[in-house]
């Protein structure tokens, strides 16, 4: 009774608070983007008029644009009579996010059945957490060609091409989760393990009951790290794959015309960009509604 | 069901390690049921390896340990025991209901007959309403009712306590004290309780038992001739400084004030299980 007589009278109050905080974040937010611009253009404008040279990197509109000028690219026409180019981002962004998703899914699920297995055997452990770390050193940009040649041919109509650069983000996405479940999974209180000994619960119910939820901290730490890194291995898994549809195509192509529209590129960059911050919040979110926490264990 | 006991060790000796410390030595005990057994003495004396030996959370080296006519692993098999740690170890993800349900979902309880058993237990602690708290929402105390009611939830024979208490200010200490003691009454369960203090071990008991260290056995038995139901009083008559000054005795006699300090049997159990 005493219980919910004090959740009634705090509601309000909470929530004004609640409030207040992303407010307050927003406005963070807000000001700290306007010390990025700041910065670029201050140095923009010092460059130009001290016309700082950086060996060959000189400051001018070329390698250095306004960042206004980026930003109304966006909302030009791509090409002559096209749709505007945040459109055609647009599409491409759509198209990567499938590749980095699907990438990003398939490394967590493997990644955290890796840790699963590795928890559970010392002898497994030992003998396959190297080469699980070595995998990490294999250059990406060398394998990524090979993974395409192999697996295309055997994807089925709907997998080809998309498919196989999901293949390269999840490569990216697997490690950090299963290193860092493997950990989580370990971080469980023995007398909490004790507990569940002295209850006769099977080693199944210790895994699904005290070590999963145990380890829900450190798996989302590296989730979040993988997040962004299953957009990057998916963009670069389309440059040998030749893939046009996605950013990493769209780069290329951008690239190309680089010397007389430099903003595209840059502007490509930025919806990369934020294509990544998307996937990060995903998993913030998601955190926030599964991981239940004291206050002072919340990252 | 009177004359059999709830507890039966014969000869029961712990070695950690190969020619490691010697934590139990030929340690006979018997308790019967309804008795509140308190194990006594300084660090390093065993005792808390001698509630885990019950447990069947660590295999004596060698000697004989029953639990309710059964050996012990069986016993830990049929959740004959619950067991309360210093640490109310509260699953931080599950609120104070699930938490208190936590051994009744391993037993396969159906949700409808857990739920009536959480409320039933919420009122034996005096915790109706926090149901839907979260265990960081209460308060240290708060904290280990919720941690007794889980371990009586599904109505075991035998509690195990490890020194649940120590963590508490005196306050607090006291107060539980006498709940535990009406909870004990209310359940007729058996108790056996590890603790370092002398006070609590005679103003909750039946029997307290004085172990010493190096190695660590039993060196004597106070019969414990309190009236019950014990109150705030008890403290207060002479009958209770006379029983502690027996206590202190025993534990004398055993060696039991040189405390051996250079043996971590935290340290020691927690290796041995290979956590």
């Amino acid at each position: 009774m005493a219980a919910a007589t004090v959740a009634i009278h705090r509601a309000p109050a909470e929530r004004g608070a609640r409030v207040r905080a992303a407010v307050a974040q927003g406005a963070l937010f807000l000001a700290v983007l306007g010390g990025l611009w700041a910065l670029w253009e201050g140095f923009k404008w010092v460059g130009e008029a001290t016309e700082l040279r950086l060996g060959s990197f000189a400051v001018n509109d070329r390698t250095l644009p306004h960042v206004h000028d980026i930003v109304n690219t966006l909302f030009e026409p791509s090409r002559r009579n096209g749709p505007m180019l945040i459109e055609v981002l647009g599409d491409a962004a759509l198209f990567t996010a499938k590749e980095a998703a699907a990438g990003f899914l398939l490394g967590a699920v493997f990644g955290f059945t890796i840790a699963v297995v590795l928890a559970h055997s010392t002898l497994l452990q030992r003998g396959f957490l190297p080469y699980i770390v070595a995998s990490q050193t294999i250059p990406i940009l060398a394998v990524a060609p090979m993974v395409v040649v192999w697996v295309n041919p055997k994807l089925p109509e709907g997998l080809r091409d998309w498919g196989a650069v999901s293949l390269i983000a999840a490569f990216l996405t697997f490690f950090p989760v299963a290193i860092n479940t493997l950990r989580g999974l370990k971080s469980a209180d023995p007398r909490a393990l004790e507990l569940m000994r002295s209850y006769a619960g099977s080693t199944w119910s210790v895994l699904w009951k005290v070590r999963v939820p145990a380890s829900l901290p450190y798996l989302f730490a590296a989730l979040k790290v993988s997040a962004t890194a299953s957009v990057v291995g998916a963009i670069i898994g389309e440059l040998p794959a030749s893939i046009q549809d996605g950013l990493g195509g769209a780069i290329l192509n951008f690239n190309q015309y680089y010397a007389s529209a430099p903003t595209r590129l840059w502007a490509t960059n930025l919806v990369a960009a934020a294509l990544g911050i998307t996937f990060f919040l995903v998993v913030v979110a998601t955190e926030r509604a599964v991981v239940r926490r004291a206050p002072e264990h919340v990252a | 069901m009177s004359g059999h006991p709830v507890v039966a060790l014969a000869g029961v000796t712990k070695q950690f390690g190969k020619d490691g410390v010697t934590a139990l030595q030929e340690v006979d005990l018997e308790i019967r049921p309804g008795e509140f057994i308190s194990l006594i003495g300084p660090s390093g004396c065993g005792k808390s390896t001698l509630l885990r030996v019950v447990g069947d959370l660590i295999q004596p080296t060698s000697g004989t340990v029953e639990v309710n006519g059964k050996t012990a692993a069986r016993a830990r098999a049929d959740r004959d025991y619950g067991i309360v740690f210093q640490d109310a170890v509260l699953f931080e993800w599950r609120t104070v209901a699930k938490n208190i349900g936590l051994p009744l979902e391993l037993a396969g309880w159906s949700r409808e007959r857990r739920r009536e058993r959480v409320q039933e237990m919420l009122e034996l602690v005096e915790l109706t309403g926090f149901e839907s708290h979260h265990p960081w929402q209460l308060s240290g105390g708060m904290q280990q009712r919720v941690s007794i009611a889980r371990a009586l939830s599904f109505d075991p024979a035998l509690l195990l306590m490890d020194e649940p208490f120590g963590a508490l200010d005196e306050m607090t200490r006291e107060r539980l004290n006498l709940e535990l003691l009406r909870i004990w009454q209310a359940s007729g369960s058996t108790v056996i309780f590890v603790t370092h203090s002398i006070s609590e071990a005679v103003f909750l008991s039946t029997r307290v038992v004085v172990m010493s260290p190096r190695p660590g056995r039993i060196t004597g038995i106070v019969e414990i001739d309190l009236p019950q139901p014990r109150t705030g009083r008890t403290r207060e008559e002479p009958r209770f400084a006379e029983l502690i000054r027996d206590v202190r005795r025993t534990l004398r006699a055993g060696g039991g004030f040189e405390a051996d300090e250079d043996v971590d049997e935290e340290q020691l159990i927690v290796a041995e299980e290979g956590l």
